[in-house]
């Protein structure tokens, strides 16, 4: 296919284009993430999430341009939300990866999040897998960043950055733990701000609540491996804090350290292995949701489904029911045309 | 299943910071349904065509105010086309003097809004640029 093999030959137009096709979810673009799977597995998947004004996309912008000093190629996929009401967007994370311009070793491409919800657009998976056929050694994620529920980011990448900054609420803010529990970093942006180290001093605390003993790999809401950190010999990863200040880069190289030590961690440890699976399992189920909606919308008749719901809004069925039917229906429709064909 | 959207590219090439109308035209953009990448000021053609080349965009929009759009669009469609982008539909909005609007054809530009262009108007031209490069 030849979209595929233009993009392992480095022509970034091809790979460009690639993308489009692979964020539309079209024919093309599954042929082509077929033909690049095999090849991916050796970028460094970071995930950058955490409340707007935070500072991540310049938080991003540092990071790669350390990365560039280190000549490692970077990728990065920066998301922004879709209009509910419009399903446009602005997508304006470029405007602080300025330093990144005119280097052919960095590919930024802005996403839109197009009604997902958990923090990324539905196929950037897909797209995260493409730069890393492509060859990019480094892929940072910027997730949308509205708060607490952007979790998915924690099933794409291999170390997820939670990015805070002082000054943004009151302690309060940090107890809730939700997003924190995904953090394998916690960063303190903005750190050249009064309140730092009341913000640092919340979060510790916080850690200690939101980390129980065991870390759980969570592979649907369900567990999936319980992995027991405090084996004697063995190394858990505790999380750490670090300040940063990307205006100017203060912490930066810092940072980019620990990213390596939980790199390093997670090699040693066996969890990157763990994670992968984790993270592909996700995927597929996802792309399994879709495709089953979509033949069972097509097994069944549009006027049954209409007029099952209708019994929902009279309270002759409960929702529950009404699924159960639905699926019934639609299994005996396609049997019924199995037995015709035969 | 495809699912696409218009992707328009806002740039303000040059030293030029009046950024009001790029904004009002990415918002109502917007609305109108589509996915806009706002570059922010102080681009520099080069910029220009990596983002255009980069976002996969249908159409890109450069908002000129400064007078400079003679000496900015040459160059930035010239790179374009360099980078195998010769379908990306290109629009000027700004101060565009009535007589060089025949030479800003000529090179390639799809259309030029003045103050008092109706945003309804851009949605619709955008809107049939980004239909046409689809084709």
């Amino acid at each position: 296919m030849m979209l595929a093999a233009s993009v392992l030959e480095g022509d970034r137009l091809a790979l460009a284009r690639l993308l489009t096709h692979v964020e539309n979810n079209t024919g093309d673009g599954q042929t082509a993430l077929r033909i690049l799977f095999p090849r991916t597995g050796k970028a460094h998947l970071i995930g950058v999430t955490g409340a707007p004004g935070t500072g991540k996309s310049s938080l991003i912008n540092r990071l790669a341009v350390h990365y560039r000093g280190k000549n490692k190629r970077v990728a990065i996929a920066a998301v922004d939300a879709s209009s509910p009401f419009t399903g446009g967007a602005v997508l304006g994370d470029r405007v602080r990866m300025k330093d990144l311009s005119g280097d052919s070793s960095v590919f930024i491409r802005s996403m839109a999040s197009r009604g997902a919800l958990g923090g990324l657009a539905r196929n950037t998976a897909g797209i995260v897998q493409v730069f890393d056929a492509a060859g990019y050694e480094i892929v940072l994620i910027e997730t949308v960043g509205a708060g607490q529920g952007e979790v998915d980011i924690a099933c794409l990448a291999h170390t997820t950055l939670v990015v805070e900054a002082p000054g943004l609420g009151d302690d309060i803010q940090a107890i809730k733990a939700g997003i924190l529990e995904i953090a394998d970093i916690l960063v303190v942006n903005k750190a050249d701000r009064p309140g730092v180290e009341n913000t640092e001093k919340a979060l510790r605390s916080v850690l200690e609540l939101a980390h129980p003993t065991q870390r759980v790999v969570k592979h649907h809401w369900q567990a999936l491996q319980a992995v027991l950190p405090a084996e004697a010999g063995t190394d858990g990863w505790s999380v750490p804090i670090q300040r940063t200040v990307s205006t100017n880069g203060h912490g930066i190289p810092e940072l980019a350290e620990q990213i390596e030590n939980h790199l390093e961690y997670l090699r040693a440890s066996g969890h990157w292995l763990r994670r992968e699976e984790a993270r592909l399992a996700s995927e597929v189920d996802a792309i399994l949701q879709q495709t089953l909606m979509l033949q069972f919308h097509a097994a069944l008749p549009e006027e049954r489904y209409n007029e099952v719901m209708r019994q929902v809004f009279e309270k002759k069925l409960s929702p529950g029911e009404a699924a159960s039917n639905l699926v019934e229906d639609a299994w005996h429709t396609e049997h019924r045309e199995e037995q015709r064909a035969k | 299943m495809s699912e696409g959207k218009i992707r328009v590219l806002i740039a303000k090439p040059g030293l030029d910071g009046h950024d009001r109308g790029a904004k009002v035209v990415a918002r109502a953009l917007r609305d109108a349904g589509m996915e806009v990448i706002y570059t922010g000021l102080r681009q520099t053609p080069e910029m220009i065509a990596q983002a255009a080349l980069q976002e996969d965009v249908d159409v890109v929009g450069l908002s000129i105010l400064s007078g400079a759009h003679m000496a900015l669009a040459p160059r930035i469609m010239e790179l374009l086309e360099a980078n195998g982008q010769t379908d990306v539909q290109v629009f000027i909005g700004g101060i565009v003097p009535e007589e060089d609007i025949p030479r800003l054809k000529e090179l390639g530009i799809r259309g030029v809004y003045g103050p008092g262009a109706s945003t309804e108007e851009i949605i619709h031209d955008i809107r049939l640029a980004a239909e046409r490069r689809k084709a």
